[in-house]
């Protein structure tokens, strides 16, 4: 099938008559989720689960509540109701350092600190690896220098981080997660802001990192991409899950309409046979 | 990280160079020569010798101790706020830790020593859990701006009480006097005994959190991901902060600048790593304070001037300048 023309080992089965919920692995499952700030519940009761080996991006209107289910995923805010399991432990009862040997977080909008160079950053990544007693090893070199070959930012090494346009500081900080070296990745708009091109390109440092057996998680708006590299795709609406399948199975033009709102035709990519999206301008004016 | 260990010999050189020279300096300057003999080689027969040890070598240990802390407790506590004015004195622990020595030992009269690096303590921790809940229940929360706000505002009242006292009890603030314009005139070794355990571990517990500092600069979700519990990092550096600025205080009383300025200035050279501003800060904040206190005695010699005044009317025109050159 045309589709998998530049994957070969396919992680779904496209157009396949069943919803792939029960038959993946997975390493990171979200049970009856409820989270959010103070007393304001902003992620209501989700379920959700990520591939292993696969991508699974996470698309929905601003402000739905991608960010904070992201946060409570990498222990950062605490369920008020539901569990998150990661490897089927409970993810909030593991110590912090734990938790970052199992999966690394690039939040959105990470603040670049003054002053500290792209080689620095990327090497803050081995920062779960070490101890007090336990200081840089080769092992952590070896991951720093792997890491900035596959964002392909070797030639920033030396400059500080702040110099650097938006779209290569945002391969800096995807260098340092990569550097983490852990099973499971999440990441929260890696893409925002970059050029077509350049979008492109991180997809591919993404798919070519899934490949090698690690799950990733991406949320991300622009949903021509999200349904070109997504082997699970997920949209979500007001701190609810409402569609949960292949690119195939929740890009259909109902969904769109349900889930942001927007008018859209969804045509198949004549290459691949993705869904994409074409938005309708609207008629009158 | 190695690379950036590579001045260190030469800041240590300058650092013992100042040292010797602070001891040379002072109503009978006494060549250098003598000062390194006196300290390898003890004479208690030459009467240099005995000067040197018994009044010129624990002014320049005061200096050293006091520079390094603060220093130190500066470049922490702007690593921990992300806020580039944070200082012991800016937020309000500096005349904290005033406010709870005067009372203590001045108006109360108090007289045990070995406690006044812990009274002080507390004074910062308390005046620092002050400012920033007042900071918090600004309108946007705790942002640079309310925090130095609230710590301006803290340090007006508690310096309104202090001078208050004063008024009312004269011995006391005859006493007090030297000491809170920020001194090592009037500094005492015994004080030094009692605080040199807390400066000691202050040090240490802030040369271990110095990676986590670190990996903090990039927002707290960041360094969350990367495995830094973030509430455990902050407590634990406050604790630092507020022994390294008690201890200080402690021995010469409120200086100001040292805290903001020196981290602003190792950063210049060494850059955003925590591993070295800490050490470097503790290095240079000494050396700063060594050149500062041989100002303040030989510019108006025989009139020794307080270290302090020195320290705001030489550091106040260089921050200036370092913001410009920076700009
Ligand atoms: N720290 C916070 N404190 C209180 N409320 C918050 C906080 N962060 C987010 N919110 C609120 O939670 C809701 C969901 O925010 P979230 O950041 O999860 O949205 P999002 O889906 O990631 O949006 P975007 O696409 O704009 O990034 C929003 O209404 C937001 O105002
Ligand atoms: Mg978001």
């Amino acid at each position: 099938m045309a589709v998998f023309s530049t994957r070969p080992q396919p992680a779904l089965p496209f157009n396949g008559p069943v919803s792939h919920k029960n038959q993946f692995e997975t390493r990171l499952r979200v049970q009856n989720l409820s989270v959010g700030y103070d007393q304001e519940e902003i992620v209501k009761g989700v379920d959700f689960f990520a591939i292993k080996g696969g991508i699974t991006v996470l698309v929905g209107p601003n402000g739905c509540g991608k960010s904070t289910l992201l946060k409570a995923m990498a222990r950062i805010l605490t369920p008020m109701a539901g569990q998150v399991l990661i490897d089927n432990e409970l993810l909030h009862g593991l110590p912090t350092k734990e938790v970052a040997l199992r999966l690394a977080l690039l939040p959105q909008g990470p603040i670049a600190p003054e002053g500290l160079s792209v080689q620095e950053l990327v090497s803050q990544g081995r920062f779960p690896h070490q101890s007090l007693f336990r200081q840089w090893s080769p092992e952590d070199s070896r991951a720093v220098s792997e890491a900035m070959k596959a964002t392909n930012i070797v030639e920033f090494a030396n400059r500080p981080l702040a110099s650097l346009s938006g779209g290569q500081r945002q391969r800096c900080w995807i260098a340092m997660v990569l550097a983490q070296e852990t099973p499971i990745i999440l990441l929260d708009e890696p893409t925002t802001f970059l050029d077509l091109k350049v979008q492109v390109d991180v997809m591919n440092v993404l798919r070519k990192v899934a490949k090698s057996g690690r799950t990733l998680v991406v949320v991300m708006h622009e949903l021509n991409i999200a349904a070109a590299i997504a082997d699970h795709l997920v949209m979500m609406r007001d701190g609810r899950i409402v569609a949960s399948g292949t690119p195939h199975e929740t890009m259909t033009r109902d969904r769109l309409k349900q889930v942001f709102g927007l008018d859209a035709q969804v045509i198949p990519d004549p290459q691949t046979g993705r869904p994409i999206c074409v938005p309708r301008l609207s008629e009158s004016l | 990280m190695t690379r950036g260990f590579a001045i260190m010999p030469l800041v240590l050189a300058a650092l013992a160079l100042g040292f010797c020279w602070h001891i040379a300096v002072g109503a009978k300057s006494v060549p250098l020569v003598t000062v390194f003999e006196a300290l390898t080689n003890y004479d208690q027969s030459i009467f240099d010798h005995a000067v040197i040890y018994n009044l010129r070598l624990p002014r320049a240990i005061f200096a050293v101790v006091a520079g390094a802390s603060l220093s130190v407790a500066g470049a922490l506590m702007q690593g921990i706020t992300r806020n580039p004015l944070a200082d012991p004195g800016i937020l309000g622990l500096m005349i904290g830790a005033s406010f709870a020595v005067v009372m203590t030992f001045g108006y109360f009269s108090f007289s045990q020593v070995a406690f006044m690096p812990l009274v002080a303590a507390g004074g910062a921790l308390v005046a620092a859990v002050l400012v920033w809940g007042i900071a918090l229940a600004a309108p946007g929360g705790a942002t640079p701006l309310t925090l130095v706000l609230s710590g301006a505002a803290i340090s007006t009242f508690l310096g309104a009480i202090i001078t208050m006292v004063h008024l009312l009890d004269e011995d006391s603030y005859i006493e007090m006097r030297v000491w809170l314009t920020g001194s090592l005139t009037g500094a005492r070794m015994d004080i030094l005994y009692w605080a040199l355990p807390w400066v000691v571990g202050g040090m240490a517990l802030a040369l271990t959190l110095a990676r986590q500092v670190t990996a903090l600069a990039m927002g707290e979700d960041t360094a969350n991901g990367l495995g830094v519990d973030v509430v455990r990092l902050k407590s634990l550096a406050m604790i630092s902060v507020v022994v390294l600025t008690g201890s200080a205080v402690s021995i010469v009383g409120p200086l100001g600048f040292i805290g903001l300025v020196i981290p602003h200035v190792v950063r210049l050279f060494v850059g955003a790593d925590y591993r070295l501003i800490v050490p470097y800060s503790a290095a240079v904040g000494a050396l700063y304070l060594l050149l500062i206190d041989i100002v303040a005695r030989i510019v108006l010699a025989p009139i020794e001037i307080s270290t302090g005044i020195v320290t705001a009317m030489l550091g106040g025109p260089f921050f200036v300048w370092l913001v410009r050159a920076r700009l």
